[in-house]
């Protein structure tokens, strides 16, 4: 047994920190977040050239061809500078939607520009208010031509294909391939609490649409891929705890009140300690996120529920923590305490909120796998 | 990244199943398997007996204190081997509650501050589960605040170089079954309180020494107190120098947190099973949302716990320590497990209340909801654990200790303030 990343992964790990710490850390989400902007273009170019964004995707489409692992590390690192670029929706999403189920020439098509970061994905799936599931799907695709509205679309403000859950002729829930683009395609862009993050709302009337796996087979793809994405996201939501509480903990040192450092008082030194136990629950959780995720194990849906859950509350809690721990400053618009809050809120909604991903958990431990989680 | 078994651990793991499939005493299993938490549910012989049987049998067969050197009784194997003994021996590991206390926290005492000689002779008997040890730390006033105790220990006047000892001890788990104590006691009043302190051990059969059992909250009688009045210790049975008590203290009680917190479950696999078998408005209570969503929070506690474990044994497979931050493995298991009660009786509905062996579900959840509590107090309480996880993980100051640099005999104590308005 060995639950722990390679030397080269840890490697790539610190190589990537110094990466995105050159280029000014979490001072990229500030100023995406305060512009026009809908994503940081240099960053993405410079994670393209570092070779970030193909890691996982093999040679023969324009990738690294490392493996899965190697991508967790790197979202960690890009959790722990939130930073302000579409990795999520380009790489975790649409990369894995076409590596999983797309054809040779859709891989061929999309896979090498989304390595190059010269296109971006997105998934377009919601529609609207309260969890979402394969009935509440009304969009539709009728002789190649797909009618209806997506909201909110993470990313979709700025991607250049989207993945489309829609219904078939025969009115299946199947997949397709959408060129943002093309015809028939309108955006919207909506506020949101983490504007670093682009929502949009995208209506398509008639725009063309390529079909992605088998008809029918929409949901049980996007269920698929969706738990590998949780896993990678689940990194991220890690990174941005860890540095959520190493930022508390550094205020609770230097900020003095009643004549001494405020982390000599248990009040906070105790909120200090549960954000710590939140945050290494979540990490041993992505571990053994990481190990399904890489090794394809039957575990891989209750491994990503698992990660899903812990990691979004870690990262929520260690967020908001952050800013009780700096008082009226971490309520300023100055300190950075709101851009992590604003990022753990928004990550802990993105592909289902932490209660749809607790329902799921429970369905797949009663499923099967209960020895699994025992 | 796997949990796969090299070829060496996965033929050491052969060699331990079918080891223990021959030897294991299999005709308790159907008790163990029903064994409650604070109840190892055996009835059908002695329970002191039995432990000692299967640990003695492990012993001659050289899987007793499998990370110990040969010469002390051990079997000389690597971390990762006893995680897989420990895996094997499975539901049979129940037997070795008796030895916890003296295995993992007095035995690598011993070792790391006697002279060889004592460690030869005090070892292999407490490997081969013959002699049985118990901590002798706490006292009424000074539990978290260990360096606070009053026990003291003086020199006898005949010239002998013995020790004089005099007090009381409290809550000490197992002292009726217990052969030898590792005793801590003051032996210099006028330093400040961390300054005085001197380790020892000591035969639980010396004249003088007392152990009268305490009826525990949840109705059973595992801790004692003890009393010493005038009770005689060689010289030879101090562990490190006179004063340098408190230092050696910190070997046990680090041992001590990594015994209690490892591999630590919270019930979870019971509750699920519960869920299943409960109803909730006509229907398995696993299908209620509410249920769901507690259910999910329990389940991520329970693996967290399960995996941080398993994090830091790949650690000390690298030849890594384990530090501070195992800290963790306690302070989640004990509020989990009190919280996991709470729910599972809720879910019984009325019939929560009743607690029998032959009850609903064994009394399985009511004995978690009377045992936890003492979880979350012992081995260093919550608050210490958070403490502790604060100032020696995330570096932050200690607390103002108002106690620092007074002579011991000056500082006020809880039981001192109570004699004073008794006077
Ligand atoms: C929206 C808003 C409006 C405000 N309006 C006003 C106003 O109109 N007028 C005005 O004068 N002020 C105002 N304030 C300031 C407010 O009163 C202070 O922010 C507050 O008293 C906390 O002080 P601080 O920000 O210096 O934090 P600190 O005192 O530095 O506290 C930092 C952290 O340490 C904790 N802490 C500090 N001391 C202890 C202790 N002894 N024990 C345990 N924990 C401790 C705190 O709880 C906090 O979590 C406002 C603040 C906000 C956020
Ligand atoms: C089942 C069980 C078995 C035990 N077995 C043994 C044994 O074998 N040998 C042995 O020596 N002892 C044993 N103990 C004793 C145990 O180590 C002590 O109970 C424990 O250390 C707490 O000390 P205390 O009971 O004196 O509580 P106190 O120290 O008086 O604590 C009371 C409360 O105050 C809090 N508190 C104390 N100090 C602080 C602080 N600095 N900051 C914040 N909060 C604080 C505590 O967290 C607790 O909530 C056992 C206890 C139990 C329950």
């Amino acid at each position: 047994m060995n639950l722990d990343f390679s030397d080269e992964q840890k490697a790539l790990k610190d190589q990537v920190r110094r990466f995105l710490e050159d280029r000014g850390g979490v001072a990229q989400m500030r100023a995406v977040l305060t512009s026009d902007a809908s994503y940081d273009k240099d960053l993405y170019k410079g994670l393209a050239e570092l070779g970030v964004l193909g890691a996982a995707i093999p040679e023969e489409f324009g990738g690294v061809g490392l493996s899965h692992l190697d991508l967790c590390v790197v979202a960690e690192e890009l959790g722990r500078v939130i930073a302000p670029v579409p990795v999520a929706s380009s790489i975790y999403l649409a990369a894995e939607f076409l590596l999983q189920a797309g054809s040779q020439a859709q891989k061929e098509a999309w896979l090498p520009k989304l390595a190059a970061g010269e296109a971006i994905g997105a998934f377009a799936l919601n529609e609207g208010e309260g969890r979402m599931g394969p009935e509440k799907i009304k969009a539709s695709v009728s002789g190649g031509k797909l009618t209806g509205t997506k909201s909110p679309v993470a990313d979709g403000d700025c991607a250049d294909v989207a993945i489309v859950a829609a219904k078939s002729d025969s009115g299946a829930v199947s997949l397709y391939v959408v060129d943002l683009n093309g015809p028939g395609v309108e955006r919207r862009t909506l506020g949101s609490i983490d504007p670093s993050r682009g929502q949009a709302v995208l209506t398509f009337s008639g725009a063309p649409a390529e079909l992605l796996g088998g008809e029918g087979d929409g949901w049980h793809i996007a269920t698929q891929v969706m738990d590998r994405a949780a896993i990678l996201m689940a990194y991220e939501q890690l990174g941005g705890a860890d540095r959520a509480l190493e930022m508390a903990r550094d205020y609770a040192l230097e900020r003095m009140a009643f004549g001494r450092p405020i982390g000599s008082f248990q009040a906070i030194k105790h909120m200090l300690a549960d954000m710590y136990v939140s945050a290494t629950l979540a990490r041993s959780n992505c571990y053994y996120g990481a190990w399904a995720l890489a090794s394809g194990a039957s575990e891989l849906p209750v491994a990503a529920a698992t990660a899903r859950v812990s990691a979004s509350q870690a990262f929520q809690h260690c967020a908001k923590n952050n800013i009780q721990v700096h008082g009226g400053m971490g309520f300023t618009f100055e300190y950075d305490c709101h851009l992590f809050y604003r990022r753990a809120n928004a990550l802990a909604l993105a592909l289902g909120s932490v209660s749809t991903w607790e329902d799921m958990l429970v369905d797949r431990m009663t499923t099967g796998n209960v020895a699994a989680a025992a | 990244m796997d949990f796969e078994d090299t070829p060496q651990e996965a033929a050491f793991r052969a060699e331990v199943r079918s080891w223990i499939d021959a030897n294991a005493p299999k005709h308790l299993e159907d008790q163990l398997k029903r064994a409650n938490f604070g109840d190892m549910g055996i009835t059908s012989e002695d329970p002191i007996q039995a432990c000692k049987a299967w640990q003695k049998k492990k012993a001659e067969a050289g899987w007793a204190c499998l990370h110990w050197p040969k010469e002390y009784g051990g079997g000389n194997r690597t971390p990762m081997e006893r995680v897989i003994w420990n895996q094997e021996e499975g539901i049979f590991r129940a037997l070795g509650g008796l030895f916890t206390i003296g295995q993992g926290m007095c035995g690598p005492t011993v070792m790391a501050w006697a002279d060889e000689e004592t460690r030869r002779r005090m070892l292999p008997p407490l490997a081969s589960g013959e002699e049985v040890w118990c901590q002798l730390f706490s006292e009424p006033a000074s539990g978290s605040d260990l360096a606070g105790l009053r026990t003291r220990a003086v020199k006898a006047e005949d010239g002998s170089g013995d020790w004089i000892v005099n007090g009381q001890k409290i809550w000490t788990s197992g002292a009726q079954n217990s052969d030898w104590g590792l005793l801590i006691a003051r032996t210099d009043p006028d330093v400040p309180k961390h300054k005085g302190l001197t380790m020892f051990f000591l035969s639980m059969k010396s004249p003088g020494v007392e152990v009268r059992p305490i009826k525990q909250a949840n109705g059973q009688s595992s801790f004692n107190e003890v009393y010493f009045t005038d009770v005689r210790i060689p010289d030879s049975q101090r562990l490190g120098a006179v004063g340098q008590g408190w230092e050696v203290s910190l070997t046990t009680l680090m041992n001590e947190r990594l015994s209690i917190g490892a591999g630590m479950s919270t019930g979870f696999p019971q509750l699920l099973s519960l869920c299943m078998d409960v109803e909730v408005d006509g229907k398995p209570a696993v299908q209620d949302s509410n249920v769901r969503s507690k259910l999910a929070q329990f389940a991520v506690r329970e693996m967290g716990l399960k995996y941080t474990g398993m994090r830091a044994i790949t650690a000390l497979s690298k030849g890594e320590t384990p530090g501070p931050e195992n800290s963790i493995g306690k302070l989640v298991a004990g509020a989990t497990m009190q919280d996991l009660a709470m729910f599972a009786l809720d879910l019984q509905g009325q019939s929560g209340v009743i607690w029998e062996k032959d009850g609903p579900h064994d009394g399985r959840f009511q004995a978690i909801l009377m045992r936890s509590p003492a979880t979350r107090i012992e081995g260093g309480s919550d608050e210490i654990l958070r403490n502790i996880i604060g100032e020696r993980v995330l570096g932050l100051p200690g607390d103002i200790r108002v106690d620092k640099d007074v002579a011991f005999k000056d500082i006020p104590t809880s039981g001192r303030k109570k004699a004073a308005a008794a006077a």
